[in-house]
């Protein structure tokens, strides 16, 4: 693997796997290795040459061996990081302008209730002070109670009345 | 009992007397505001007392005050303050029928500075409390997407690490300090306004309009989600919570009693001021909102059981609190333990499943008695469940950094983090709707606002005067602002406030009154229990408080967190004392609302002296009541 590695970053046929020297092997599977470059005769490949190499191939090897950066280590060649996966718009932006549309809706429509409300209002009082300025309207009042309020509220039913109804047979 | 009675003339004459308020009754021609219907009424009181407080503050203190033991003094004084309290503004709002600076000036005219200080309080504490609404707004439009933000921190320019801040404090902690607030090092340190917290904090203020445009008549229908919505969340927490590993191991560690705390005196002070605080009594809201009400409502009853679900919904919101930081915090025992079985399995090559937790400890002898010399150069961490569990923090901290970072262990988080932000912001909206009513109706009281412009507009007015203000709070430095706004503005002017309530009420209104209203109004007399808290125990309990807050406040020096990446403790946050400039703002805070009420006092008895040595004017402005077609033209 590391041959192979070798191979494509130099570009050079040449690289053997008898060129990987291995020492210090442990049981859990941990080791030093050494390139050498059989043309400049068991010289070692510089160390930062083999960093390189390793990092541009690091998928590779992963892949190989089906593990991760986070499982298989490269001492001191820090793994280079997945970008953070950023959509064009930030998410947040869309949800703040979903809930502004929706506030600013909400303004304007109590506002224009309010308005008309009021406009209504207004109308109603006009026409009842001109009625009044001509006697027309008289206002009924009930035990003291204007019917006016009475209608807004739901209508009694007066029991003594209601209760006649059963005397009926019903057809 | 004491009979004082501080003499008070003129008192009849302010006040509607019982038969007016019998034939309001009847006639319904009130010109005030109404409740459509009683839940409406104790949904916006419910509402208006549980708030961010019940969720940050109390399983904080429960936790560091001997657990279960806490709930002794949270109970006594419940009973001893809370509700008389309670009762005590739910009935005087009843019976007078006015906002705060009407009830206190129709009691007598130099006690309207009670009115407008409550008035000032609740305006300063609102300014600061949409705020936090708005970094609460902030973290729920970030919750849309799958990792959370916070969960990982962000990689260098060279994708070969992390940003260095992130990595030495943590993820929750950088998205918390850098990405949402950008917090400087200093208070005296502005910065620039952060664009993001300024959009969120004008979506705070905008739906707060929305809900208040009109007064109750919006806010009454607003509370049927927003006081509802957190018991739902709460419950689904709960349920979530108690199915995760190590949550019992938070619950039982919240509740277990250490009974040597009830000896310390601290204990009880900040039993007492949670109570209080947790209430929100002397905001001016609450006699607000009862002065809606019919004249015969239950006021006692009322009193009673919102008190019950206050206390009953703090106990709730800290099991569920601390189920999910029990979880956290044996996760984090976990991954300490997983790195020393690491280091010991690296350094004598043993097969993995070999050293577990539970055997931990003979493999280590078995590793000494194998070769010391490498056992005795291995490093291995402390873990203690129980620092892990003491590192309940209390306030923005426990939401934002400790409670973000439990739902990141969670699966589905995106759910879980909707969910919990939208339950913080209905518990802080359904308090601002009480805030907006203590500053609202005041003004109307006041007669500073033409009574022909319409309630849309000075709602909006308020808003907009608000919104503007509190951009001191999206500075770089904002998150110190709002400290020393939440330790000052909130807490020394209420309690005097508060005190002054219970005097004038008790003594200068008159207890016996007092007593005959109430009588008048629910059809019995207040029985003893209220009489002795009313007229002792309570007003006692509340100068105990204040008077042992402000030794505290005065003699402690005065020093706040700051978060600072160059301190060489960091994470840690370094303790920094004020910048001279910021103690007269501090005086000011607490200053101004205080003083209100003795200015007041003085410059109504200057103006009466005044007047008096003018002119001798027998006649005193008599209430002529005009009615047209048997229409009582009462103005409320």
């Amino acid at each position: 693997m590391v041959a192979f590695t070798m191979r494509r970053y130099s570009s050079k046929t040449t690289t053997q796997i008898s060129n990987v020297l291995l020492c210090n092997v442990t049981d859990r599977v941990s080791f030093w290795f050494v390139v050498t470059d059989s043309t400049k005769n068991t010289t070692t490949v510089p160390g930062s040459e083999v960093e390189a190499a390793i990092r541009m191939n690091r998928n590779r090897i992963n892949n190989a061996f089906l593990l991760s950066d986070k499982t298989l280590q490269f001492l001191k060649i820090p793994s280079t990081l997945a970008p953070p996966v950023e959509p064009s718009t930030p998410v947040w932006l869309i949800v703040f302008g979903v809930v502004l549309c929706l506030i600013v809706a909400g303004i304007v429509f109590l506002v224009v209730a309010g308005i008309q409300q009021r406009k209504k209002k207004n109308k109603e009082s006009t026409e009842r002070e001109n009625l009044e300025d001509k006697g027309e309207v008289t206002i009924t009042i009930e035990n003291g109670i204007p019917c006016e309020t009475l209608d807004l509220k739901a209508g009694h039913i007066n029991g003594v009345f209601s209760a006649d109804d059963e005397r009926f047979t019903s057809l | 009992m004491v009979k004082l009675q501080l003499p008070n003339p003129g008192l009849e004459d302010r006040i509607p007397s019982h038969t007016e308020l019998e034939v309001l009754e009847k006639e319904e021609a009130d010109s005030r505001p109404k409740w459509d219907n009683k839940a409406q009424y104790m949904l916006t009181c419910v509402g208006f007392c549980v708030g961010l407080g019940n969720v940050w503050r109390f399983p904080y203190l429960c936790q560091s005050h001997g657990g279960g033991a806490f709930m002794i003094p949270f109970l006594i004084l419940l009973i001893l303050e809370g509700i008389p309290l309670l009762h005590l503004e739910f009935a005087i709002g009843q019976r007078l029928r006015k906002g705060s600076v009407g009830v206190w000036s129709s009691i007598h005219p130099t006690l309207k500075g009670v009115g407008i200080a409550a008035m000032f309080v609740s305006f300063l504490v609102g300014l600061y409390y949409n705020t936090i609404i708005a970094w609460v707004m902030w973290y729920f439009f970030n919750s849309f997407q799958e990792p959370l933000p916070w969960s990982s921190c962000p990689v260098t320019a060279n994708r070969t690490g992390y940003i260095e801040e992130c990595a030495k404090s943590s993820p929750v902690d950088y998205f918390w300090y850098r990405e949402t607030l950008n917090t400087s090092t200093s208070i005296a340190d502005s910065g620039s306004i952060q664009w993001w917290l300024l959009l969120c904090l004008t979506c705070a203020w905008g739906v707060l309009y929305v809900c208040t445009i009109r007064g109750i008549e919006t806010t009454g229908k607003a509370v049927y989600v927003t006081s509802t919505l957190p018991y739902l969340v709460l419950t689904i927490f709960l349920i979530r919570g108690l199915t995760l590993k190590g949550s019992v191991n938070g619950i039982v560690y919240l509740f277990t009693p250490n009974v040597t705390e009830l000896a310390n005196p601290v204990t009880w002070l900040d039993a007492g001021a949670q109570v209080f605080y947790s209430f929100s009594l002397a905001f001016g809201g609450l006699i607000s909102f009862s002065s809606y009400n019919s004249v015969h409502n239950n006021c006692e009853k009322d009193a009673v059981i919102i008190s019950v679900i206050n206390g009953f919904t703090s106990v709730y919101a800290a099991t569920v609190i601390y189920s999910i930081i029990g979880f956290r915090a044996t996760e984090r025992y976990d991954d300490c333990f997983d790195r020393n079985i690491l280091t010991l399995m690296n350094a004598f090559d043993l097969p993995e499943g070999n050293v577990t937790q539970d055997n931990f400890e003979q493999m280590q002898q078995l590793c000494n008695m194998t070769d010391p010399t490498i056992f005795a150069s291995l490093k291995f961490e402390t873990c203690d469940l129980k620092t892990f569990l003491n590192d309940g923090v209390e306030g923005t901290g426990l939401a934002f950094i400790v409670f973000t970072e439990a739902i990141t262990k969670m699966p589905v988080s995106p759910l879980w983090s909707i969910l919990f932000f939208i339950m913080l912001f209905c518990l802080g909206l359904s308090s601002m709707f009480g805030n907006m009513e203590g500053v609202l109706v005041p003004l109307q009281d006041l007669n500073v606002i033409p009574p022909k412009w319409p309630k849309e507009l000075v709602t909006g007015l308020i808003c907009a005067g608000s919104y503007l203000i509190a951009f001191i709070f999206v500075l770089a430095s904002g998150n110190y602002w709002l400290s020393l706004f939440d330790s000052f503005a909130g807490s020394i002017p209420l309690l005097i406030i508060a005190f002054c309530e219970m005097f004038s009420v008790v003594y200068i209104y008159g207890i016996d009154r007092f007593n005959k209203d109430i009588e008048f109004m629910i059809g019995h007399k207040p029985n003893i229990f209220w009489q002795v808290t009313w007229r002792v125990i309570s007003p006692l309990i509340m100068l105990v408080i204040f008077f042992f807050y402000f030794v505290v406040k005065v003699n402690e020096e005065l020093l706040y967190s700051v978060w600072d990446p160059s301190y060489e403790e960091f994470p840690k946050t370094q303790k920094v004392g004020y910048p001279n400039w910021v103690y007269a703002i501090i005086v000011i805070l607490a200053g101004v609302p205080s003083l209100v009420i003795p200015a007041f006092a003085i410059y109504k008895a200057i103006r009466n002296c005044c007047q008096k040595k003018k002119d001798r004017t027998g006649l005193i402005g008599a209430t002529s009541e005009t009615s047209v077609n048997g229409n009582l033209k009462n103005s409320a």
